[in-house]
């Protein structure tokens, strides 16, 4: 599902990489967490994924794709079959709810007939069903980051992406986005998450990534926010 | 639902930035209607040149039946066969001369019928009103005078015209104004563009957001890009359209009524609305193709896709 075959990132008019050498395998279907302090690399890899950096050195498959040979107007085509998830939810204001999930339908070329079809399902699927028509200042923080996480999953993506997608939440509305994740993980869906939460990766006990100063320095299936320190 | 969705951008688009708008709209109308303008303006210096100004320097008019009557250059009657075989033999030995053609009244009545069409004095014109000629390419057109103080007075001949002379001042000062319209015209332009690069770039910015999450959900390059690019030629067409409507009131008003020019001088034969019609598709294509174009580079600039 993504690959890093000694993957470097060096930003320009800087001298240290935000990557350093970095290799690394997920598979279809894992659940993956990106863990790092701030300015470890997370964001750059999460960016190498989407295709929003080239790497520098090495290689970075997603979806059985060399990103480095992908050609710029196929990179839509590409982020189609990602899901994104930020800390800042990333929702269009003056839309309602309901458009803003089929907005990621709309830029695609998706069917009014379609449309009107999954966004009451995926609305359903993330515990917002019936808020269709409300604005998403009218929401809580924890029900405007279940539309964004609707909206990333409207079109069925293989791979979801999300970075910090708790950060501005409560540690009680955080467990419900992270059971929503791992709901939407069971149903077949690769899921990558920087984190900063400590207390959902010790309870999660999936496979934790560990970025420091641009380096892989562990990778550990099951594993905890961290142990060696 | 594609073509309403991006309609409806395209509608909060322009509504977003109303003076901005309103200023490509001016800008460019006056801009094109400048261009139109200067493109009339040689349509009106070919028109007034008619069949031999850029062919001849000089012309010997012959008197014909009419002219034995009325003018005194003619007072021994119309030009006879052996006068016209004198003046030719005489212009051949010219050394000034560089070529000599005869226009008979039938041709004359030809190339006046081309220049005026069915302008009332035309039609009222038969072939035996017009005069006979000698239409002389000079090698030196400065040499006007030899020719005149030869034949000017000569039996038959009515009168001796450097034509070129006289209009080339009226010419000169069109082509002047011509000249000024369109570095106006180029002055506008760019200011057409600079302001459809801020517009975009002013649009690209307060819509990021938006146009962030269409990237982030994959949509195509084009699909981002096309309702700024919709914007800029829709503003542009609106401009463009104003340019006609510009272009088709000022020559009602300049030829046909207020100025009314075709009255006032009726010897001058005016462009028509022919003229002015064929014009309006290239100024409507302009106005559409060229802020669309502009838009476009600018948001290579301004819009990471």
């Amino acid at each position: 599902m993504i690959r890093f075959d000694n993957v470097s990132k060096v930003y320009p008019k800087q001298t240290r990489p935000a990557l350093r050498d970095v290799s690394l395998e997920v598979e279809k279907g894992e659940f993956v967490f990106l863990v790092g302090s701030s300015g470890s690399g997370k964001s750059t890899f999460l960016r190498l994924i989407l295709r929003e950096e080239r790497c520098s050195h090495g290689q970075v498959h997603v979806l059985g794709k060399d990103l480095a040979r992908l050609s710029n107007w196929k990179v839509p085509q590409m982020r189609r079959q990602l899901g994104t998830v930020f800390q800042d939810f990333r929702l269009l204001p003056n839309k309602t709810v309901g458009e803003n999930v089929a907005f990621a339908q709309e830029v695609i070329g998706k069917s009014r007939g379609e449309i009107r079809k999954s966004v009451p399902q995926v609305l359903d699927l993330v515990g917002l069903g019936g808020k269709e028509d409300r604005m998403p200042g009218e929401l809580s923080g924890g029900e405007q980051q279940r539309v964004a996480i609707a909206r990333a999953f409207v079109n069925r993506p293989k791979l979801l992406i999300a970075d910090e997608p708790t950060g501005n939440l409560d540690p009680q509305t955080s467990v419900g986005i992270m059971k929503l994740l791992d709901r939407i993980n069971r149903t077949g869906t690769t899921v990558v998450m920087a984190t900063h939460d400590q207390n959902i990766v010790d309870q999660m006990r999936k496979r934790v990534i560990e970025l420091e100063k641009g380096r892989l320095v562990r990778d550990q299936a099951r594993g905890v926010y961290g142990y060696q320190h | 639902m594609r073509a309403q969705f991006v309609l409806s951008e395209i509608g909060v688009g322009l509504r977003r930035n109303l003076t901005m708008t309103f200023a490509v709209i001016v800008s460019v109308a006056l801009s094109l209607a400048l261009f139109g303008g200067s493109l009339l303006m040689s349509d009106q210096v070919n028109t007034m040149k008619g069949y031999w100004y850029d062919k001849v320097n000089v012309s010997i008019f012959l008197c014909n039946k009419s002219d034995a009557e009325s003018d005194p250059n003619c007072a021994k009657g119309a030009v006879t066969d052996d006068q016209k075989q004198q003046i030719k033999t005489d212009l051949d030995k010219m050394g000034v001369v560089q070529t000599v053609t005869y226009e008979s009244q039938d041709a004359a009545y030809k190339h006046y019928k081309e220049q005026f069409g069915d302008s009332p004095l035309a039609s009222s014109l038969t072939p035996d009103q017009m005069q006979e000629s000698y239409r002389i390419k000079l090698k030196d057109p400065q040499k006007y005078q030899v020719i005149a103080t030869a034949f000017d007075g000569r039996d038959g001949v009515q009168s001796v015209q450097d034509q070129k002379g006289i209009l080339d001042n009226l010419f000169g000062l069109l082509n002047g104004m011509n000249w000024a319209a369109r570095a106006v015209m180029a002055l506008m332009l760019v200011v057409a563009l600079m302001l459809i690069v801020n517009t975009v770039r002013v649009s690209a910015f307060s819509r990021r957001r938006e146009t962030g999450i269409m990237r982030l959900v994959g949509a195509s390059g084009f699909y981002i890009q096309a309702p700024f690019i919709m914007e800029a030629a829709v503003a542009g067409l609106i401009g463009g359209t104003l340019a006609c409507a510009f272009l088709l009131v000022a020559r009602y008003f300049i030829i046909d009524h207020g100025l009314a020019l075709s009255e006032k001088l009726n010897l001058i034969n005016f462009i028509g609305w022919d003229a002015v019609l064929t014009k309006l598709p290239l100024i409507l294509a302009t106005s559409l193709l060229m802020p669309a174009l502009a838009a476009f580079f600018a948001l290579r600039k301004y819009l990471k896709v």
